[in-house]
Formats: structure tokens, sequence, C-alpha cells
């Protein structure tokens, strides 16, 4: 009878730690919530609609996210721009097409680019690819949405590349012989077979890497200039979500309006995030369901 | 012919594109390489910054990076294989597992500022430890979570299910066949996926900036409730706050070399070790 009283015991007590990442993510929620709540009552929602991020000004502060927020749409949109085409594209390459030898190799190191930390990756920018970008395009400053853009593709690559990868590479091997059988080359096999069954999954590794690029702060924060105004003219010096609450968190007296409204872009870029998240989850959930 | 040709072109493309991104991996591994080694010697990594960072070392912030990798390793590690433990060995199908695993993706896809907000909010000011080395673990771990259990649990469904069938045949209760018959034999799954959580934890920034790291502090803690430098944290201030940027290139460069070698090293370490297990055990 103690036996079983024992394996109750252990049995519940892991039930219980199992809840422990509910707890956080509702923690998570409850707490950055609790802290822009108040922002709603003074100054006011609106106070974020402005067109203009002054958070400290003699005269009157201005706390419109708009400028931000278009940065950071900016900034994904570029790297989006790139990591599409390379990270499918590598995707397929090491799926499809290259040697074993060849694919053993391959995906480690283009897994290692997830481990080198954005700071890191940051640096880099700012030593090498700045003064490139700023040379190659003639610019008064290279520190431009553009960098940013460049250097979260980087970041995002690899994400991508790792899960189209592992997507392309669960399609039935029958779906490719039966193409190949009627005649089709492997190039035609690989466009209208094997990438249209492994969509889904590739929809989710796009997003995911989305994701992981609207949340990326240091890499951004160092290149892209920080000039908080509204452009979509990638030559230009940009202000992110992330690279705000970042850089002006540290100097806030805490519970001030400037220190609420960073917490509301916080609940942005966390709705952004779990928005992005929750998508690939059911794309990915039909993908494994069609499997 | 012509298709041939086309097929030819076409795989070329893609070659040329993976091989790019490979190229520029290993730019920027050995511009950092080649740049930082100048910097490093024995008085760089094992002593005290003087003037803001310009001259001396960066022991201190080895020492924080360590401190802020140990506590949040201990903090999540157990935590997160005993999530793991449950959904692979004892989880039913239903309403429960499921909230759990969405939660454990939605924890995974937090951006890491975010994670920031979260332990300035609830750690430094609700819970009044302040900006301390507690804190700061306690968000590192909170990150790190959904790592561990993603991997652990990988590495539990690894163990083929006849050791469970043998061990429960023999009359062994439950949690003595997982203890005896399952965690052995996926012990080196799991330290694969704790080692690459070191290596992700050892190069976060965003989320120590506002829980516990300190601008310049060049001398040990004292507590557990006491600010640290970090190398990731440092290396920023390095290469943008510092009054003289120029002048502190080579530390900064030198910085950069001590975290990439410390992260690579770690993730080198996960792929030695996941070898060394694949080979032991062989199912």
């Amino acid at each position: 009878m103690k036996r079983t009283w024992k394996e109750k015991l252990i049995e519940k007590s892991l039930k219980w730690t199992a809840t422990l990442s509910i707890v956080i993510v509702i923690c998570i929620f409850i707490f950055i919530f609790k802290e822009a709540v108040p922002f709603a009552k003074k100054p006011g929602l609106g106070e974020l609609f402005r067109i203009r991020w002054a958070p400290v000004s003699p005269l009157r502060e201005s706390f419109g996210i708009l400028p931000l927020v278009t940065g950071s749409v900016l900034v994904t949109a570029l790297a989006m721009l790139l990591t599409i085409p390379f990270g499918v594209g590598s995707a397929v390459y090491i799926s499809e097409v290259a040697a074993p030898w060849e694919r053993e190799i391959l995906k480690p190191f283009i897994e290692m680019l997830a481990g080198i930390p954005s700071v890191v990756i940051g640096f880099f920018g700012l030593m090498v690819l700045v003064p490139l970008v700023k040379s190659c395009f003639g610019l008064a400053t290279g520190l431009t949405a553009f960098s940013g853009g460049l250097l979260l593709a980087l970041m995002a690559i690899p994400t991508v590349t790792s899960i189209s990868e592992d997507a392309l590479r669960s399609v039935p091997r029958s779906y490719k012989e039966a193409s190949l059988a009627l005649g089709a080359s492997r190039i035609r096999t690989i466009w209208r077979v094997t990438v249209p069954a492994a969509l889904s999954g590739i929809t989710a590794a796009v997003m995911l890497g989305a994701g992981r690029v609207i949340g990326e702060t240091m890499a951004v924060m160092m290149v892209t200039g920080n000039a908080a105004v509204i452009t979509f003219w990638p030559f230009e010096s940009v202000r992110t979500m992330t690279a705000t609450v970042a850089a002006e968190m540290g100097e806030v007296a805490f519970g001030s309006d400037h220190y609420r409204a960073l917490f509301c872009i916080g609940i942005i870029l966390l709705a952004a995030a779990f928005g992005l998240n929750v998508a690939a989850q059911k794309v990915l959930g039909r993908y494994r369901m069609g499997k | 012919m012509s298709r041939n040709f086309s097929q030819k072109w076409i795989y070329w493309l893609m070659r040329l594109t993976t091989y790019f991104v490979v190229f520029v991996v290993g730019f920027i591994v050995l511009d950092i390489v080649w740049r930082g080694a100048g910097a490093i010697n024995v008085e760089f990594l094992f002593s005290m910054p003087r003037r803001s960072g310009a001259e001396g070392g960066i022991w201190p912030a080895i020492v924080g990076t360590l401190l802020l990798v140990a506590g949040s390793i201990v903090l999540a590690f157990p935590f997160g294989v005993a999530t793991a433990i449950y959904l692979s060995e004892y989880a039913e199908h239903g309403r429960f597992t499921r909230t759990i695993r969405i939660a454990t993706s939605t924890l995974a896809g937090v951006p890491s500022i975010v994670f920031g907000l979260f332990g300035l909010g609830l750690f430094v000011i609700f819970l009044k430890l302040g900006c301390s080395i507690v804190s700061g673990c306690a968000t590192l771990a909170c990150m790190i979570l959904p790592t561990i259990i993603v991997s652990s649990e990988e590495a539990l469904r690894a163990v083929p299910q006849s050791l469970r069938e043998g061990s429960l045949a023999l009359g062994a209760t439950k949690w003595q066949t997982i203890w005896s018959n399952v965690l052995p034999y996926s012990i080196g799954g799991m330290l694969t996926g704790l080692i690459l959580a070191i290596g992700r934890v050892a190069g976060e920034t965003a989320p120590i900036l506002l829980t516990v790291a300190a601008f310049y502090l060049p001398r040990m803690p004292r507590s557990i409730f006491d600010q640290v430098m970090a190398l990731p944290y440092h290396l920023y201030v390095l290469a943008t706050q510092h009054p003289d940027t120029a002048a502190v290139r080579p530390k900064a460069y030198g910085t950069a070399l001590v975290l990439l070698l410390l992260v690579l090293g770690m993730g080198l370490t996960a792929i030695i070790t996941r070898i060394h297990f694949r080979k032991k055990y062989k199912w």
C-alpha cells in the first residue's frame, strides 16, 4: 500500500511541476499589463497613437509609438525579404540536392549561426557592415534600417532553414518517386511536388523566423541608428520597438508615464510574437495531421 | 538537353545561396577571431577593468556571466526535466497536456526583451529583489525553461518502449521503471539540451540589461543580491556606449571573442556529448 501511495505522490508532484510553464506565461501577461495599464488612465491610450516619440521633452512629452511601429515593420520586412529566398533556398538545397556528406556538414554549420549571440552579430555589423553600407551606397551614415534588415536576416535564416528542411525531409518518398516515374525532371519534382507538400511546414518556419526578427533587440539597437522617424525608405535611420525599450528602460523613473509607455510597447511585442507563434503552431498542427 | 541545362543552372543557384550563408557565418567568426586574438592575454582575462573598460581586463564580466549561467541552470533544469518526465511518461492526451504544450511553445516565442520587462516587473519591483543576480537568474531561467523541456522530452521519448515494458513486467512500479530504466539512458540527450541552453543564456543581453547587469562595476559581487557585469552587456557598452569607442575597440573585439568562444565551445561540447552517448547506447 505504501508503494502505491509513493507512486501517486510522485505523479502528482510531477504534474504540479509541469504547470510551471503555464504559470510563467500567465505571470508574463499579468506583470506586463500591471505596469502598463495605468497609462490608459493618465495620459490615456490616445497618446500612443501620436506620430512623435519624444518621451523626454522640456515642453511637452509625446508618447506616439507610430514611428517605432513603422521602424519595426520596415526592418522586419527587409529582413524577411532576404530570409525567405536564402532560408528556403538553402533548405531545399540541403534536403533535396546536397550529397549526404554535404548535408551532414551544412546543417550544423547553419545552425551554428543561430548560436552566435545577437550582441556579437550586432558588434560585427557595427564594425564591418555599417561602414560597408555607408561607402557602398554613399550615405551620410551606415546606421540604417537596411543594415538592421541584413543582420536580422542572418539571424532568422538558421531558424527558417532548419525547420523548412525538416518539413521537406518528411515529405513521403513515394510522392517524389511517383512524380519521377511519370517522367517529371528532378527540378520539376522539387518545384511541383516536394515544395508544395512541405508548404505548411515552410510557412510555419517563415512565421517563426519573423517572430524571432520582431523580438530581436541588441543587433537592431546597435546598427539601425535609433532615430524615431516615420519612414519606409530603407536607407534611413529608424528606431524599433525593442531597441526603444532596451535603450530607455535604464533611464526612466519607475512609475512615470514614460516607464508605463515602455511597458505598453512590451504588450505590442508580446502580442505580435504570441500571434505569430500561435499561427505557426496552427499551420504546423494541420501539417502534422496531414502526414 | 535544355532541360538538363536549366536544372543544372537552378541547382547551382541554390548551391550558391547555401554556401553564401556558410561563407557569411565563417566570415563573422574569422573576423572576430582574427581581430580579437591580439587582445587576449592573461591580464585581459583575469584582471579588473580600469578607466571604464579602456584598460585592464574583463574578469568581473566573465565571473558575472558564469554566475548567471550557473544560477539560471540550477533553477530551470530540475523543473524542465520534471515537466519533460510528466509529458513523456505520465501525460494523457487531453486539455491539460495540450495547455502545457501551448504554454511551452508560447514561452519559447516570447521576445527576450519582453522577458526583461517581465523580470523587471515581477522580480525586481514586485518581489523587491532589486537589480540583482537573483532577479537575473530567475528571468533567464524562465527563458530557457522551454528549451530544456523540449530537449529532455525528446531524450526520454528516444528510449525504446521495450525497456519500460521489460521493467514493468518484472514487477517494478512506474517510478522505479523511470528512475532505473529510462532516465539513465536519456541523460545524454538531456545533457545535450542543457549545454545548448547554457550557450544561449551566456549570450543573452536584453533580459539581463533590465534585471541585473551593471554598466561598469570593477569588483566582485558581494552577495546574490548584488549587481554584476556580464560579457554580452560589457561588449554592448564598449561598442556603443563608451565615450571613446575607437580607443576601446581592441578590448571590444577581445570581449566578443571570449563570448563567441564560450558559446561556440558549448555548442561543440553539445555535439561531442551527443556523439558520445549515441555510440554508447545503440538500439
